[in-house]
Parts: structure tokens; C-alpha cells; sequence
């Protein structure tokens, strides 16, 4: 970017809790039901109504916060944060605000340069989403859904601790592994569960005072927060050296034109006119139910990570790759444990082939047509030789199409791999016959012609012939010329 | 009809429940008699927002059916009205606005609903100042309520239409919801009898909400015994209400007989200050001096910051309600402007339509105090006057079983007396405001007449002490009364 500026980033991660029902109703959560079909009287704000915390939502705060190291509030409250909106039933969006759930929590990530970075979580509060506004479809007007309004949200704040769009992305991504390892989300970011404002200033380097901020909005992928995130700082930079002055304001991406564009000024902004909801009672935890949901907690991504690096002895880049979903850790662990061959084999074939072919038809881990008990059958089969790894990426293959197991397609195509040392040297006779030039100027020195006559065994053989056993009887028939 | 129909209207709901459980008359004789009172009345006392008279017939024939199968439920075939804050399913439920001119509930408030499932027979929601705000009914969108001592004066409110009718021996027993007085005051005003329950003993849900922290439902009714009977019905925790509080209900009846020898009542100094009318404070005094001659002690007692709480709740209740009533947007139910021209029209026109001046005055008082910039200084300090406030009651009641005074500083007033002064119209609740602020039960009962109007006697007890206000109301009515004197107009 630019040596003259540091980029200053903080996130605020909107991540939708994956609770049955809304946070306050007994309204359902499911996503793209028919509109307004899962809002009920609370949800629709009617006269005389009132709001009944969902006790599931507090459990999974309690859960991110004690993943993320923070402090968990024994006493936290509820507050009303007051705008008027088409979408905002009640005139009011119910948060926290003075006091959240969670704060002070801590994460650590590793920078450009594979440096261990801590980021500041500086708090993590309950609220309920708002409704949506449908511009399509009803000519002048504006259609309003309110089945997304009561949805609980966990909102995520940073400190303003990253420097750069790669470590924003770095941070979310590393969150997004966090709630979907403890199963407080889906993490779903086309459904919109996991979704983040980031709030982007720059200074001259060196200076301690912070740059005028704009704050972009609603940014539902990666690759377009990261992108958004350097628009932004270009832009700002751009402005800065120009002379001019970053306003205070609300920005939103359009992913159409790769750019930010203005939407609104904070000056303009509401005043909120946050008070404590007096409608709830202030949550409040004794230690003895936040050390029972210590105690529930699963192992998370940076302790598997390390676990993965010492009992599998992986990479740690291995490692890290595995870990990113506890899915995924799972199966790794399912294969390696229920294999013979050796742990890394499992972790390539794992993070190589499987994740290719799940790439490639845009499916999750928990979706593989090969399940990890089926795959280590087929490592099983590499480390007894039956097949080779070549042939074991054709039975893969197989395997995927859903013709079976690996024995079952060995089988079938008698792919079984020659290992029989006549079979292999009445084929290696049968090839010296055939290529008598070749022989002759290997004979002569030129050692490397090996290889061809590797290729040519194995191209007769159908492939399946051990390559080891090969290469080994070609070298003794070739000098005993 | 049965023998002396006629005059069921006079009769407390304890008596006609005896009178329907000896086959005196049926729910129907009963409920087509009030009705037709309802009928005969409306037109001077205003009272009635909603008559929901076939309703009421097929309820009352349908308890009739169950007492001839001996399926007796506690308020089988006897009537009620509710404060038409009240939700109540399929029936209009305005809040005296004209922004829910149009709204039928979808659905039954709890209190509504504890009446209905106890067997009471709804007769109609009765008139109240717009969303509660206001001490006289005056504020309502259609039209004051009058007082039935003198149909010229105020019955106080915001439950006037509530008060009004349990005074003119339409009904014998209304729903009523009070947040700074909207009970006691109007009961006071009335000659009736008016309870407030502690805030969390009665569910709030179904209640439109005018200060969430401060409402409270109740009845008016005309005697004590009533009020506990009606108290045992719809108090207890609900979970629809977080703010319900999970305490155990006692027999509010059976605790009636208490007598009060040896109970400590605390007279506050303050309450006797100027602004007492000297006839109500004669009044008052002599209510006293009557439970002292039956063997209580009375002692003074001091509220040193009692002087603040009307100050604190115009800051407090203005607050939540300018949230409570966003939702009043034009949106989803209620008035709507016509044609807006966008949606900052569609706000601005339909709210300023569709709410009084009264109303508005709130909303721009609560916007003003939660502001950025003057939340502590207001909304803030308010909050902490509540608490100095709240401890004041606990010391005094470390002395005192309960504390007992005037209702209200005048007898009615002249309708459109205090239109143009708000502030002389706040000041109406300055005896009742305390209670609120506190959370504490308070009951009004009446102890006389200055000039042939009703004075109240309030009692405040502790958290949860109902059954003390209760008794000691009780056993004054045993000793007086004025309760059983009804308004000659109405007679």
C-alpha cells in the first residue's frame, strides 16, 4: 500500500445465534419462509405486548465469551435503542448498550508476516435483528418482511487493532471459525448470519491520534470486505494527501463497481436515546452457570491446531488448514485414526484430492459423497500396496461417483497392483527386447534414460505394477547387460 | 324477571355472586339489567368507549348453563368492564386515541383473560384519558368522562370512565391501571374504592403500555371485599411478563377479618403540608382518628424526598413512554395519514393526527430528557430521585405496617378547571406518584364528603403487603359507610 500511512481497522461482526426461536418470541428462526409468515404479535410489536428473553441466547454469549477469553458479565442489561423505521417494529431495536455480555475478550491471529498479532475484543452484546424492507414487487411502495425481526444476533466489536484488509479478513475469519465451532452459528453469510461493519481510518505513521473514520456497511463476504476495506483506505489516503478531510460517515459497498459510496453523514445521524429496557430484568449469571458452560465448551480451533501439530507431528500449515472447522478436524481425525498408512498421507489426502473434489461441487465436509471411514479404507489399500497412489486417485475418483468402496472398485477393475517379481520381470524383458537403441546408450551412460523405461513397464503393465519393484528390477536387468 | 331486579345495580359483586348462587336472579336477568344501565347513562357520564352487549348475553347465558351443571368458577356470571387499555381479543381496544380508533385486539390481555376464565361476563371497555396520560379523563379522544356526583366536575383519572361507572352504580367492579394515581385518584374523586397492587403482582402483558416501570393494573370497585376478590383473580406471576413477579398468591378474602389493633399506621408529615384542601384534611384526619379509636397506633413518619416525585416521574414516565409508543407508526395497525407523500410524511401526519396535545406534550418531554446530552442530567438523575425515594418508603416501613393519608389535595374539580395547566394537573397525583415510583400497593377508600363531594383515605404498604391495605380498608368499611352512599342522580 503506502509507507506514509498506517491503516487502522476495527470490526463489528454481526453473527446470528442459531437458536429454534427469536430472542424475545416463541416465533420461529428458520430461514426463507414466505414473508411475515414467522412474525408473531411480539415480533410485529403489537399494543401491549411485551418481550421474554430466549435463556438459550445467554447460554451461547456466555460460550463465545469464554472462547475468546473475556469477561463474562454477572450482571448485564438490556436497553432500547430508539429509531424509526419501516422494519423496526416497535419504534426500538432491544440491545445492550452500557452494559453487554461480554468484554474485554482477546484474539490472536498472525500477520503478513506469520507474526502472532493480538486483537482486542472489546465487547460482545445481545440484540435483536429488524425486519426487512422489500423494494421489489409493490410499485411506489415499500413491502416490509418481518420474519427476520426478534432474530438474536451476538455482535462482535474489536478494538481498532488490525492494520490491514488481510488481517480484518484474518480476524473474521478466525471468529467465524470460533462461533461455528461452538455451535452458537451458522455462520451462513449469504443467509446473512454472519455479517460485519468495519470501521476504516488511516494516519500519517508514527502519529498516536486517530483518523476520521468512515464506517462501511453490511458486508456479507470475504471477498468483498476485503476488497471494500482497500477501496476505502485508497480513497481515504487519496483524499488525505490531496489535502483534504476525511468526513465522519456511513459508507456502503457496492460490489457491482468495487467502490464505496456515501450514505449517510454521522452528523445526521439519529440520536438513539439508548435506556435501559424496563421491560426486562437485567441478566443475571451466578459463577457456578458460567463454569458449567466452561465446562460444555468443545475444543476450539487454536487448541486443536496445536494438538493436530503434536500427536499427528503435521504441519503446522497442515494443521491450520484441518482445523478451520471442527467438521473438518473431525473427519481428518476419523481417517488418520482408522488408517494404517501414515498420518501425513491422510492430512494430504485430505486437505488435496477430498477438498478439491468438495470445492468443486461447492459442498461442505459434512456433504462428502466419501465418508472418512470409506477413505481410510483406501489409504489402507496404498500402505498394503494392493494399489498405488496413482491408482488410488483413479479409485478416489470411483469412490466419488459412488461405485462403491475402494475393495469393492479394486475388485471390479482389477486394479490390484502387480507385486509378483516374475510378472514385473517378463514385462521389463519384454520391454528391454523392444527398445534395443535405448538400451544401448543407457548401457553407454546415459543413466537418466531410466525414467522411459520406467514409463514404458508401467504403461504396459496397465499401470499397476509397484513402482518400486520396477525401478528396481530394471536397474539389475539394464547392468547385468 | 326475577324478584328485585330492578336494583341489582346497587348491589357489591360479593352480594350479587350470593344472589345469582341462590337462584335470586340468572347472569342473564343480571347482565341485561346492567346493560340497559349502561344505556340509560351513557349519554351524561360518557363512561363507555365499547358496549359489547351481545357478547355479554351469550356470557352470561353460558355461565347461567354452567351453574345449572354445577360448574361454579369464582366470578361465574358476574360482571366487569375493563379500562379499555386493556386488550381484549375481537373487541375495540382505543386507549382512548384516536390512533387506535381502529384497533380490534387479535388477542386477550392476561388480566382480561384471568377475568374471562373465572367466569365473569364483560359488559364493555370504559373511557380513560388518552394512553393513560392525564388525572381527568379529559384527555380522551372521544371526550371527557363526568364525574356522577356532579356531572359539571372531573372524575379524576386516567381510569375516569372506569371510576365513573363503579360510582354511578352502573357496574359494581371495573378494571383500571394506574402509574401515578390512574386508580386511586379517580376512586378517590368518585367514592369508590380503588387498589393498586404492587408492581409485579398483576401481569402487564395485554396492557398498552403507557411507563412500563411504573404501570400497574388494578380495580375500582365499591367495597374492599371486592377489590380482594377481584385481587385473587388476576394476580400471580406470568411468564409472559418478565417483570411479573413470581410470589405467592394468599386468599385476599379470608385476610379481609384482620383487625387492626396493634397495626402501626405512618402518617407522613409532608402529605399535611400546604396544597390539603383543609375539608379533605379533615376528612383524612377523622378516617384516622377512627382506626386509632379501634386500636391502632399511628405514628408520624418522614418522607424527606417525597417532595421530588412528581418532578422525578414527569422526567421518568415522559421517558418510556416517547419508546413505548414509536410503535404507533402508521405501519402495521391503528390510524393511518392518508396518501403520505413518503414515510417522514407517513410518521409526521399519521402520529400528529392520531395523537392528543396531551400525549404529544409526553413524547416530546420523554424524547427531550433521553437526549444525548441532557440523559444525566434528567433521565439519569430522575432514576436516582426514584431510588432515594424507594429507600425513604423501606426506612418508614421498618416502623410502620402501613402508611396512610390523603388520596388526593381537592375533591373533583371542574372539567376544563386544569386543561391549560398542566402542571396543576400533574400536581393532582402528588399523594399517589410516591407509591409508584416505589412499586408499592396503595389503596384509596372513601372517608367522607367536603362540600357533597368524595374524599379518599390512601393506604401504601410494603411489597406484596396487599393483604394489610386490604384488612385495614376492610375494617374501616365496617366502621363507616360512605362506600355504601351512592351519588342521588344516579341513585
Amino acid at each position: 500500500m503506502n509507507d506514509n500511512w498506517e491503516v487502522v481497522i476495527g470490526l463489528e461482526i454481526h453473527t446470528q445465534l442459531a437458536t429454534n426461536s427469536k430472542i424475545f418470541s416463541g416465533a420461529s428462526t428458520a430461514y426463507g419462509a414466505e414473508a411475515n409468515t414467522q412474525a408473531c404479535l411480539i415480533d410485529l410489536g403489537y399494543p401491549g405486548v411485551l418481550p421474554v428473553l430466549n435463556g438459550e441466547v445467554v447460554r451461547m454469549a456466555v460460550k463465545f465469551g469464554l472462547a475468546v477469553n473475556a469477561t463474562v458479565a454477572t450482571r448485564s442489561v438490556f436497553a432500547r435503542k430508539n429509531y424509526f423505521y419501516p422494519d423496526l417494529p416497535k419504534g426500538y431495536q432491544i440491545s445492550q448498550y452500557e452494559l453487554p455480555i461480554v468484554e474485554n475478550g482477546e484474539l490472536t491471529i498472525r500477520d503478513e508476516d506469520g507474526k502472532e498479532k493480538r486483537i482486542g475484543i472489546t465487547r460482545a452484546h445481545l440484540e435483536e435483528d429488524a425486519g426487512k424492507s422489500v423494494h421489489e414487487g409493490f410499485g411506489q411502495e415499500t413491502g416490509i418482511d418481518l420474519n427476520r425481526a426478534g432474530t438474536p444476533l451476538l455482535e462482535i466489536v474489536s478494538e481498532p487493532d488490525l492494520r490491514s484488509a488481510k488481517q480484518a479478513i484474518t480476524y473474521m475469519r478466525k471468529i467465524h471459525s470460533i462461533v461455528r465451532y461452538l455451535g452458537i452459528s451458522d455462520g451462513n453469510m449469504q443467509e446473512g448470519s454472519f455479517r460485519c461493519d468495519a470501521n476504516v481510518s488511516v494516519r500519517p505513521r508514527g502519529q498516536e491520534k486517530l483518523g476520521t473514520r468512515a464506517e462501511l456497511k453490511n458486508l456479507n463476504s470475504f471477498r468483498f470486505i476485503e476488497k471494500a476495506i482497500n477501496f476505502e483506505i485508497e480513497r481515504q489516503i487519496e483524499i488525505l494527501e490531496d489535502g483534504g478531510k476525511v468526513v465522519l460517515e456511513t459508507r456502503l459497498y457496492d460490489s457491482d463497481k468495487d467502490e464505496t459510496r456515501a450514505m449517510r453523514s454521522k452528523e445526521e445521524a439519529n440520536d438513539y436515546r439508548y435506556f435501559p429496557d424496563p421491560d426486562l430484568l437485567p441478566v443475571e449469571l451466578d459463577e457456578e452457570f458460567i463454569e458449567s458452560v466452561r465446562k460444555s465448551l468443545p475444543e476450539l480451533p487454536d487448541a486443536k491446531l496445536s494438538r493436530f501439530v503434536e500427536q499427528y507431528k503435521l504441519k503446522p500449515a497442515d494443521a491450520e488448514i484441518l482445523t478451520v472447522s471442527r467438521a473438518l478436524a473431525d473427519y481428518f481425525e476419523e481417517v488418520a485414526e482408522n488408517t494404517d498408512a501414515a498420518v501425513q498421507v491422510a492430512a494430504n489426502w485430505v486437505i488435496g484430492d477430498l477438498a478439491a473434489a468438495l470445492n468443486n461441487e461447492s459442498i461442505d465436509i459434512g456433504d462428502s459423497r466419501i465418508e472418512a471411514a470409506a477413505l481410510a479404507g483406501l489409504l489402507n489399500r496404498i500402505a498394503d500396496n494392493t494399489i498405488s497412489g496413482k491408482i488410488a486417485k483413479e479409485i478416489f475418483n470411483a469412490m466419488w461417483s459412488g461405485e462403491g468402496g475402494a475393495d469393492d472398485i479394486i475388485e471390479a477393475k482389477g486394479l490390484k497392483q502387480i507385486t509378483d517379481s516374475s510378472a514385473i520381470e517378463e514385462i521389463v524383458d519384454a520391454v528391454i527386447e523392444a527398445n534395443p537403441g535405448q538400451v544401448a546408450e543407457y548401457r553407454g551412460g546415459k543413466e537418466k534414460l531410466l525414467g522411459f523405461f520406467v514409463g514404458k513397464v508401467m504403461q504396459d503393465s496397465g499401470g499397476k505394477a509397484n513402482p518400486g519393484q520396477v525401478n528396481e528390477i530394471l536397474k539389475k536387468k539394464l547392468s547385468d547387460g | 324477571m326475577g324478584q328485585g331486579t330492578d336494583a341489582l345495580y346497587t348491589r357489591t359483586l360479593t352480594d350479587l355472586a350470593r344472589g345469582l348462587k341462590d337462584g335470586e336472579f340468572s347472569s342473564r336477568e343480571l347482565t341485561e339489567s346492567l346493560l340497559q344501565r349502561i344505556d340509560d347513562h351513557q349519554q351524561r357520564l360518557n363512561a363507555f368507549i365499547t358496549v359489547t352487549a351481545d357478547d355479554a348475553l351469550q356470557r352470561a347465558d353460558a355461565a347461567d348453563k354452567a351453574r345449572a351443571n354445577g360448574n361454579e368458577s369464582l366470578l361465574n356470571g358476574l360482571p366487569i368492564v375493563h379500562k379499555d387499555l386493556f386488550c381484549t381479543k375481537g373487541v375495540l381496544t382505543t386507549c382512548g386515541s384516536r390512533i387506535l380508533a381502529n384497533f380490534i385486539s387479535p388477542y386477550d390481555a392476561t388480566v382480561v383473560e384471568r377475568i374471562s376464565a373465572a367466569g365473569a361476563v364483560m359488559l364493555g371497555k370504559t373511557n380513560m384519558d388518552e394512553f393513560a396520560m392525564g388525572s381527568s379523563t379529559e384527555t380522551s379522544y372521544y371526550g371527557p368522562v363526568t364525574n356522577p356526583w356532579n356531572i359539571k366536575l372531573s372524575p379524576g383519572g386516567s381510569s375516569g370512565g372506569s371510576a365513573a361507572a363503579v360510582a354511578a352504580r352502573i357496574v359494581p367492579a371495573a378494571t383500571g391501571t394506574d402509574t401515578g394515581g390512574s386508580i386511586r385518584q379517580p376512586a378517590a374523586l368518585t367514592g369508590t374504592v380503588g387498589l393498586k397492587p404492587t408492581y409485579g403482582r398483576v401481569s402487564r402483558f395485554g396492557m398498552v403500555a403507557f411507563a412500563s416501570s411504573l404501570d400497574q393494573a388494578g380495580v375500582i370497585t365499591r367495597s374492599v371485599e371486592d377489590a380482594a376478590l377481584l385481587l385473587s383473580v388476576i394476580a400471580g406471576y406470568d411468564k409472559r411478563d418478565s417483570t411479573s413477579v413470581d410470589h405467592p398468591v394468599p386468599d385476599y378474602v379470608a385476610g379481609l377479618s384482620k383487625s387492626v389493633k396493634g397495626l402501626k399506621i405512618g402518617i407522613v408529615r409532608q402529605h399535611f403540608d400546604e396544597g390539603l384542601a383543609a375539608d379533605c384534611e379533615e376528612r383524612v384526619k377523622a378516617a384516622l382518628t377512627a382506626l386509632k379509636e379501634e386500636g391502632a397506633t399511628l405514628i408520624e413518619i418522614d418522607l424527606p424526598n417525597i417532595d421530588l416525585s412528581v418532578p422525578a416521574y414527569y422526567v421518568v414516565a415522559p421517558a418510556e413512554c416517547s419508546s413505548n409508543l414509536s410503535r404507533f407508526d402508521g405501519v402495521r395497525f391503528g390510524h393511518r395519514a392518508d396518501n403520505p407523500e413518503d414515510l417522514f410524511d407517513l410518521y409526521c401526519r399519521t402520529r400528529s393526527e392520531g395523537f392528543g396535545a396531551e400525549v404529544q406534550r409526553r413524547i416530546m418531554t420523554g424524547t427531550y430528557v433521553l437526549s444525548a446530552g441532557y440523559y444525566d442530567a434528567y433521565y439519569l438523575k430522575a432514576q436516582k430521585v426514584r431510588q432515594l425515594i424507594s429507600q425513604d418508603f423501606k426506612k418508614a416501613f421498618e416502623n410502620v405496617d402501613v402508611i396512610a393519608g390523603p388520596t388526593a389535595p381537592t375533591t373533583a374539580f371542574a372539567i376544563g378547571e386544569k386543561t391549560d395547566d398542566p402542571i396543576q394537573m400533574y400536581l393532582n397525583d402528588i399523594y399517589t406518584i410516591g407509591a409508584n415510583l416505589a412499586g408499592l400497593p396503595g389503596i384509596s377508600v372513601p372517608c367522607g364528603f367536603a362540600d357533597g363531594l368524595p374524599v379518599g383515605l390512601q393506604l401504601v404498604a410494603p411489597h406484596f403487603a396487599e393483604e394489610t391495605i386490604l384488612a385495614c380498608a376492610h375494617q374501616y368499611q365496617q366502621l363507616t359507610d360512605w362506600h355504601a352512599q351512592g351519588p342521588e342522580e344516579f341513585s
